[in-house]
């Protein structure tokens, strides 16, 4: 069975995000009253797999994240 | 005479020049292209660079190639592994020193001298320095903020620190939990640095402070 995944990485919570603070920043000096601006990964592949939740949980783990600074979720859809 | 493996991943860079301080240090070297064997040296450095041009997060993709199979049998064994700033990425995300670099406070690269302070000169790679010692090497990186959730079970090796060894916000350069710059693991014979020592062991360079550090990693090797 295939499935089409997407995967979003983002820093923990209370963990800092420079890159997502600059950016908020630049979108504050356009005029926006931007807060708390993050900036996950976000990961989109196909993947051929009998149990794909447990797989998807398992490339989070060993690459995609480091469970260190990290939290994960994902989306995984059949193919049509 | 003891021989160092000195690895190279597409993308690494510092190879040459670490290879070249290990030799002045007083050991043999050997650039070793990531798909070698590390049979027949003593111990294994990862130098600097951007191996596989830090996509994903430094150090990541290198970190779960074949070769570090054979770098986590040396460190169990208790022969020197030394990570050197890209090195020490890799290092942390093979899980073989705790915790992770994150990109700098200030989300630029920052190359430049720093002062370090030797915090533990009882490791392998430190036995040539003073406690307390403030010494000079340059840093050159985007991501070296290093965390850890729990800074009382790490061996603190450098802190960034002023020129009079005050381990200061000021002298923080990229935001690093308590000023770290290197860290060793518990038994002491995996260092992960980011400061490069490579480029701070020859006095035209501007400082020799580093070569210790090799010729520390150097003696122990002997023995």
């Amino acid at each position: 069975m295939k499935w089409k995944v997407t995967v979003t990485v983002r820093l923990k919570e209370g963990l800092n995000d420079p890159e997502g603070r600059v950016i908020g920043k630049a979108l504050r000096n356009l005029g926006y009253a931007v807060e708390g601006l993050r900036v996950p990964k976000c990961f989109e592949f196909e993947l051929e797999s009998e149990k794909p939740e447990e797989e998807v949980e398992e490339m989070c783990r060993k690459l995609l994240a480091n469970p260190l600074i990290h939290s994960w979720e994902y989306r995984i859809e059949p193919v049509s | 005479m003891v021989r160092f493996a000195v690895v190279v991943f597409p993308g690494t860079n510092c190879d040459f020049e670490t290879e070249r301080a290990i030799r002045k240090a007083g050991a043999e070297a050997e650039r070793v292209w990531y798909k070698t064997s590390l049979k027949d040296f003593d111990g294994v450095v990862l130098p600097g660079g951007f191996s596989y041009a830090d996509y994903l997060r430094a150090g990541a993709i290198a970190a779960r190639q074949e070769i570090m199979e054979e770098v986590k049998e040396f460190a169990e064994e208790g022969r020197p592994v030394l990570g050197i700033c890209n090195g020490f990425q890799i290092l942390t995300e093979a899980g073989l020193l705790p915790g992770a670099l994150r990109p700098n406070r200030v989300p630029r690269f920052l190359c430049r001298w720093v002062h370090l302070r030797v915090n533990d000169a009882e490791t392998p790679f430190t036995s040539l320095y003073e406690p307390g010692e403030v010494i000079r090497m340059p840093i050159a990186h985007a991501e070296g903020n290093y965390y850890t959730d729990d800074p009382s079970k790490v061996r603190i090796v450098f802190q960034y620190s002023d020129e009079k060894g005050n381990v200061s916000e000021e002298a923080n350069p990229n935001g690093s939990v308590l000023n770290i710059a290197a860290i060793a693991n518990e038994r002491g014979n995996v260092l992960g640095t980011m400061p490069h020592p490579e480029r701070a062991s020859d006095r035209f360079l501007g400082s020799e402070d580093g070569l210790r550090l090799f010729r520390s990693m150097v003696e122990w090797a002997r023995r």
